[in-house]
């Protein structure tokens, strides 16, 4: 645990009942949590390894309420966290013990869906496999499909713009979102975008997808649904270096074949795939590629000739085609539960998020085995491999002492040898709390502080959200002052967390 | 005001406007001053021409990434990629022949600025969507990156899209990465003639809701055309595929007409009328109206009674209009809808009076003017334009 969060305001956590009294006075009856119990399921997200129970939970169910809750707290000085499902991977909703967890748990409805305008629109809280399942009666979908799915909201989606294995063709949430209704932290509702294409002014639509909760609350969200293409076929491709299946990756991509997704996995995520769904994975390859192709059925036959020769001309060592649905869904079966079998090898793993240039890979991967020796941690790498996003599962046992800690610096180095060879330090996860003190790895403070000073656009006193993405806390009125010359930081007896 | 600035690093950019902010100047970012029609008569700006920022920086067709300097002719860009069986997904277009000057001036930065996006816009997105990074030097005379040059990546505020179509109002673009696809093989455009714009919208809304993954979608009128009118659907890809989808949209049309398939430089013709927007040049003000495509129909209602000539691109979602009416009742048609018309061309007169923006609710309009003093405390890029 070496991440600091900033240090709570002891003023606030002595007001609480009194903060409590003024919410249920906005949200009444149950919509506020205050007794321990009710607050422990709040105390972390999807990075466990984080916990911290919030000063409060309340749950809204209009945007009025939110707009109340939040000009509340605006104008006496508690910091808020919004909440999605709680999946994000980075900390981006873990609470902080002086501010108020806002949960969007009661945003639940599907709005509006106009199939001849081909957009949905849905309250925050609607889970992202749920907008798929309220238009697939009319072979619509909607294409961005994080792994948390099932659980994840939409809400939640547009804060950490999420991807999913099929955003190299479909893009990420950013791409598939067309308007958002947002209340600032003064309590002002504003909307951003619409049911047309582009903005009338200033994109700060864009600005919002992905800002991790710190510029505003979500309350609507208006997403582009697709027709599902006809058919899907994939195939399952193994070679006996990682050199032999990045190429044939570049070499599909350079054939002008966009594939719906192109996931790799190294051989000890292989085996562990294999063991825990037994799908008949080869054993014997280094490197496993599914590679999906959809659209017409005379696009998918054509195009999985193209893959399969392609595949032969790199050395593949074995090649399968799906020849029905279920065949498919085998093929993804093994990856799509590569995290919980990796999960089986040790009792606990950190999942990483870096994306680096394609062709750096072989390269990142064996220096991954020389860091995984140095911290004698195990690590089993999949990866979104047409858009270069790494997951590695870093191995490791939380009960013996200092693994987490070791576990942690290993992915530290790891990110930071994503950002070495040309490569982000997060791809789709966000950098919430986890990645947050890297970020200096890829940007100077001059341009942090040109991402700072948006929030301060938005939330002028910093409560939405605190101590999340940006390493170094500073004040609005500093941002605008500062300048930086040769390297030295300004401030430097400003805390730093 | 005369002497142009042109820098040609970043650090005399920084010089020029830590200047500008020293003496009190405005500067107005240009490249290759295609869309400086567009927008309020700026008198008192001093040009800042960012064409000495050109030249590629880096070019992998692989990783589908590309970086220029943000000076660089858009055309030289879509050589260098044409080159390598590859496009800008966004399909740009020079703003040039809108107002009647020769194509081949504008710039990347100047494209990405404007946040332009040809007919395409609907199946492969804008300017936006394919911005993963930039250099720029803000308002505050600071050099400084966002994004990378990488095509998945969330690592802190999504700042490309800020920049796309913000106008030269935050930063002076200096390099960008964009992302890049692979050039269809095929590509075939479809016609169905003398549909009613209603019928129209809904024929390209029922035919981008189809398996058939069409990639552009136009109406051109029969005033325009000068006979039927034409309701065009494009179907790119690889051939076995494209003929697949070509059959799927003569089944689901069957019961409407006949679609019938254009001849190549007949459909290149007709595409690029969309682009250029010849069939509207002339002296009368031109709008670019974004609604909901279900909406296209009443634009068109509205005004038409005010003698317009128009275009639908994009499904029905953006109408471009050559109209002489009142700009009020323009404005007005397409905020009833929830939609957006900006002024493209106009008179000096009218351009003085008419904002070219369609003016934002009075809290977007507030925050929006926080986001610019963000990059540009001092306004230096605030040169009355817009």
């Amino acid at each position: 645990m070496s991440l600091k969060m900033p240090a709570p305001d002891q003023h606030v956590i002595a007001r609480r009942a009194e903060i409590a009294a003024a919410l249920r006075a906005i949200v009444p009856g149950e919509g506020v949590i205050e007794d321990p119990d009710g607050l422990r399921p709040y105390e972390s997200d999807g990075l466990t390894a984080y916990r911290q129970p919030p000063l409060l939970v309340v749950l809204p169910e209009t945007t009025q309420q939110v707009s109340r809750i939040l000009a509340w707290c605006h104008a006496e000085g508690v910091k808020v966290v919004p909440r999605g499902s709680g999946t994000s991977l980075s900390g981006g909703a873990l609470p902080l013990a002086d501010a108020v967890l806002l949960g969007l748990g009661k945003f639940k409805r599907v709005i509006d869906i106009d199939y001849e305008d081909r957009i949905a629109i849905v309250q925050p809280g609607v889970t992202n496999l749920a907008i798929t399942q309220a238009v697939e009666d009319r072979g619509f979908y909607y294409a961005p499909d994080p792994s948390s799915q099932i659980a994840c909201s939409i809400g939640g989606n547009v804060a950490e713009n999420s991807g999913g294995v099929h955003c190299l063709k479909y893009g990420l949430t950013t791409n598939n979102v067309l308007g958002v209704e947002l209340v600032l932290m003064d309590g002002e509702i504003v909307r951003l975008g619409g049911r047309q294409l582009d903005p009338a002014g200033l994109d700060l639509l864009g600005v919002v997808v992905g800002s991790e909760g710190l510029l505003g609350v979500v309350t609507e969200v208006t997403v582009r649904i697709l027709p599902k293409p006809q058919t899907a076929r994939a195939l399952l491709i193994g070679f006996s270096t990682v050199e032999g299946a990045g190429q044939c990756v570049a070499d599909v991509i350079a054939e002008g074949i966009i594939p719906a997704g192109m996931e790799m996995m190294d051989k000890p995520a292989i085996h562990a795939a294999e063991a825990f769904v037994q799908v008949g994975y080869p054993l014997d390859v280094e490197a496993l590629l599914i590679v999906e192709l959809d659209g017409p059925a005379a696009e998918c036959d054509h195009l999985i000739g193209e893959v399969e020769h392609i595949a032969n001309e790199n050395g593949a060592v074995s090649c399968r085609i799906s020849q029905d649905e279920g065949e498919r869904m085998a093929f993804w079966a093994g990856r799509k539960a590569a995290f919980p079998a990796v999960g089986r090898l040790a009792p606990d793993y950190y999942c990483m998020d870096g994306t680096i240039p394609r062709r750096r890979l072989p390269e990142v991967l064996q220096r991954m085995r020389v860091l995984s020796k140095h911290y004698g941690l195990g690590v089993a790498n999949v990866f979104h491999a047409g858009d270069g996003n790494l997951h590695p599962l870093i191995l490791y046992d939380a009960n013996k002492e200092g693994e987490l800690d070791r576990a942690e610096a290993f992915g530290n180095d790891i990110l930071r040898l994503c950002v070495e060879v040309g490569g982000v330090l997060t791809g789709e996860h966000g950098v919430g709390v986890e990645k947050r003190d890297l970020m200096p790895e890829m940007y100077s403070e001059i341009d942090l502080a040109h991402q700072q000073r948006v929030k301060c656009a938005f939330d002028p006193d910093l409560l939405l959200n605190p101590g999340k993405v940006f390493p170094t806390l500073h004040r609005c009125a500093e941002l605008g002052r500062m300048h930086v010359h040769h390297g030295q930081l300004p401030f430097p007896d400003l805390p730093r967390f | 005001m005369s002497n142009n600035l042109m820098p040609r690093s970043e650090a005399d950019l920084c010089d020029a406007i830590a200047q500008a902010i020293g003496d009190g100047e405005r500067l107005a970012i240009t490249g290759g001053a295609t869309k400086s029609d567009i927008g309020r008569h700026v008198e008192n700006a001093r040009c800042l021409d960012m064409r000495g920022f050109s030249g590629i920086v880096d070019y992998d067709p692989a990783e589908l990434v590309l970086t220029v300097g943000a000076g660089t002719p858009l055309s030289e860009v879509e050589a260098l990629v044409a080159s390598r069986e590859q496009k800008l997904p966004f399909a740009p277009f020079d703003y040039g022949p809108v107002f009647g000057r020769p194509a081949g001036a504008s710039t990347i930065g100047g494209v990405v600025a404007a946040g332009i996006a040809g007919s395409q816009r609907v199946s492969q997105g804008s300017a936006r969507d394919h911005l993963l990074g930039f250099r720029a030097v803000s308002g505050r005379g600071e050099t400084f990156i966002a994004g990378a040059k990488v095509v998945k990546n969330v690592t802190g505020y999504d700042l490309s899209k800020l920049v796309s179509g913000s106008w030269g109002r935050l930063v002076a673009l200096t390099e960008v990465t964009l992302k890049v696809l692979p050039r269809p093989r095929l590509s075939v455009t479809k016609a169905m003639e003398g549909l009613a714009d209603a019928d129209a919208i809904r024929l390209m809304s029922r035919a981008l809701g189809s398996q058939a993954d069409v990639s552009a979608a136009a109406h051109i009128p029969g005033q325009v055309q000068g006979g039927a009118s034409l309701t065009l659907l494009k179907v790119e890809g690889f051939g076995p595929s494209v003929t697949a989808r070509c059959a799927m949209l003569d089944a689901l049309f069957s019961d409407v007409g006949d679609l019938r398939q254009l001849e190549g430089d007949v459909a290149d013709h007709l595409w690029s009328e969309l682009r250029t927007l010849r069939p509207l040049a002339g002296d009368a003000p031109l709008w670019r109206i974004n609604v909901a495509p279900r909406e296209g129909a009443a634009i068109v209602a509205a005004i038409e009674p005010l003698g317009a000539k128009w275009m639908l691109d994009w499904g029905g979602g953006l109408i471009w209009a050559a109209v002489d009416g009142d700009p009020a009742i323009i404005r007005d048609a397409a905020a009833r809808v929830g939609g957006h018309a900006m002024l493209v061309r106009g008179s000096t007169d009218l351009r003085d009076r008419i904002a070219a923006f369609h003016p934002a609710a009075p809290a977007v309009a507030a925050l929006e003017t926080r986001v610019r003093r963000a990059f540009d405390p001092n306004g230096v890029f605030e040169t009355g334009r817009f």
